[in-house]
């Protein structure tokens, strides 16, 4: 019996055990799938719960309703992996071998990693919409806020779903608005980055829609430090900004099990070949969603798109064949932009965010950076594709890779 | 593609004057390209830029977090070191392409 080991039961892990149930046959094949906790968020949703749009019972279901028949579960936490031995050991001692390895252990906030974060204020007026706890917490303070300085701070690169902070203004704006005291909410959206994203095109319209919205971009601010008794954010080169109500994306690190495995970079992401999702250290370990180091989106659109290259991959080694399925990187994002508008993004390793349609060129339904009401059902439909077609790994009628055709090189 | 004459030489840059191809780049070349910042190089400097070499050539994630974990400096020392954007200047003058962030 061979045996094929899946650490983490996200989204990319339950979708990797989903797909490989279906490909290996029961004889031959032993399937394990560990995760510590029994509970799969829905994380998308997270940044809908502050404005009340979703409540915790819309994004919490159990894992175990999305395993296949036949794999094995354990719920425990891992203590490291010995990928010279093949050996994963788990908390409180037992051994799990393996002849074939996928980490799936994902990307962790640390708030705690930033100094005077966690004080005082934590959860009182400072706030993270990356946990369910801090959602949630948000939810009930912003019910009862009257306004004042509302700051939105990245504190580190890279981070979980990289578009969710400019949703989370965007969404802010509307919910304000709606209450008839937006006038009294100052929006500040505060990034390490040199403008509202990454690449020109993208940032361009992004930076348009927050100047729209009468929502300030402070870029090129590295978090250091939060001083709870003055209420302001510090950067590293001593710039001050005032805050009323602060909400965060903590620093983000991979699994600590990871870097107790001598798996991983200086922030606990595994170095992993970007084409192949084969770790650059042991040819029988693969890599999947945000454990890696790819450079690329730390999203579940990003998963689900490798998990078809990983799958192709791992057939292939497990007969012997060359890897010859590449990754290149696919990235598909909506961004919620409020007042129930959207937009969306589509972008891989080498082509920036352009705009035209998808998925379907020069028809759609979705504008490629374009602010439409379909975009946003774009993203409401989601949620059910997410529960019902991803995670049990079947096939979404978009190509892994991405395309061209329905791009517009050329900005008029 | 846009060219550049740095210290004498030649050099293939983008359009942002990061150097396209790292072997081009000698020690005189990033003294010259510090003027432009205003920053005199010592050594702490020119340790940083070494560093910012070798972990471009092994291929792996350039991060201000990174360099603050180098043994060289912390994150402040960075700052202070490239006061303004310390990745961007210090891998300009380190003639590695620009750091791309993982968006």
């Amino acid at each position: 019996m061979k045996r094929m080991l899946i650490l983490g039961a996200g989204t990319a892990g339950t979708m990797m055990a989903n797909k490989l149930r279906k490909a290996l046959d029961r004889d031959d094949w032993d399937i394990t799938i560990v995760d510590q906790y029994r509970t799969h968020y829905y994380q998308p949703g997270f940044l809908f719960i502050p404005f009340g749009i979703y409540d915790k019972n819309d994004v919490t279901k159990a894992k175990a309703d999305f395993f296949p028949g036949g794999v094995n579960v354990i719920f425990s936490k891992i203590d490291r992996i010995v990928g010279e031995e093949n050996k994963v050991f788990l908390e409180g001692g037992k051994v799990l071998l393996y002849d074939y390895l996928i980490i799936a252990t994902g990307t962790q906030t640390r708030p705690e990693e930033t100094p005077g974060l966690t004080d005082k204020l934590w959860y009182r007026e400072i706030f993270d919409f990356y946990t369910l706890e801090g959602a949630v917490a948000l939810q009930k303070f912003f019910k009862k806020w009257e306004g004042g300085k509302l700051v939105m701070c990245i504190s580190e690169l890279p981070y979980k779903c990289p578009v969710a902070p400019i949703e989370f203004v965007c969404l802010a704006d509307a919910f304000f608005t709606e209450k008839g005291i937006r006038d009294k909410v100052d929006i500040t959206y505060v990034t390490p980055l040199a403008g509202a994203f990454t690449k020109p095109i993208a940032t361009k319209m992004l930076s348009d829609l927050l100047q729209e919205k009468n929502i300030k971009v402070v870029p090129d601010f590295y978090l250091e430090s939060v001083d709870n008794d003055k209420k302001v954010i510090k950067s590293y080169d001593e710039k001050e900004i005032p805050f009323d109500v602060l909400t965060i994306v903590p620093v983000n690190l991979g699994d600590d099990m990871i870097g107790r495995s001598g798996l991983g970079d200086d922030m606990n992401f595994v170095p992993t070949n970007k084409y192949t999702l084969q770790s650059n250290q042991f040819e029988n370990i693969f890599v999947i969603g945000d454990a890696a180091n790819l450079p690329t989106s730390k999203a579940g659109s990003v998963a689900h798109f490798a998990g078809e290259i990983l799958f192709e991959n791992i057939m292939s080694a497990i007969e012997g064949r060359p890897l010859k399925a590449e990754f290149d990187g696919h990235a598909n994002c909506y961004i919620e932009t409020g007042f129930g508008k959207g937009a969306l993004i589509d972008f891989n390793y080498e082509t920036e965010p352009l705009p035209g349609t998808f998925p379907l060129p020069g028809i759609g339904p979705f504008g490629l950076l374009k602010n439409t009401k379909i975009n946003h059902y774009g993203k409401i439909m989601f949620r059910w594709i997410y529960w019902h077609i991803l995670l049990k790994g079947k096939e979404l009628p978009i190509e892994p890779h991405m395309t061209m055709a329905g791009k517009k090189t050329q900005i008029n | 593609m846009a060219e550049k004459i740095i210290a004498g030489k030649t050099i293939e840059v983008n359009e942002e004057g990061y150097f396209k191809d790292a072997s081009q780049w000698t020690s005189e070349m990033a003294d010259e390209m510090a003027k432009e910042f205003n920053l005199e190089l010592t050594e702490v400097h020119f340790k940083v830029l070494d560093f910012l070499r070798q972990r471009q050539k092994a291929g792996e994630a350039l991060t201000i977090r990174s360099v603050g974990k180098s043994g060289i400096t912390d994150i402040k020392g960075f700052y202070q070191l490239f006061p303004g954007a310390p990745l961007k200047i210090s891998s300009k003058l380190s003639g590695i392409p620009k750091p791309t962030s993982c968006i």
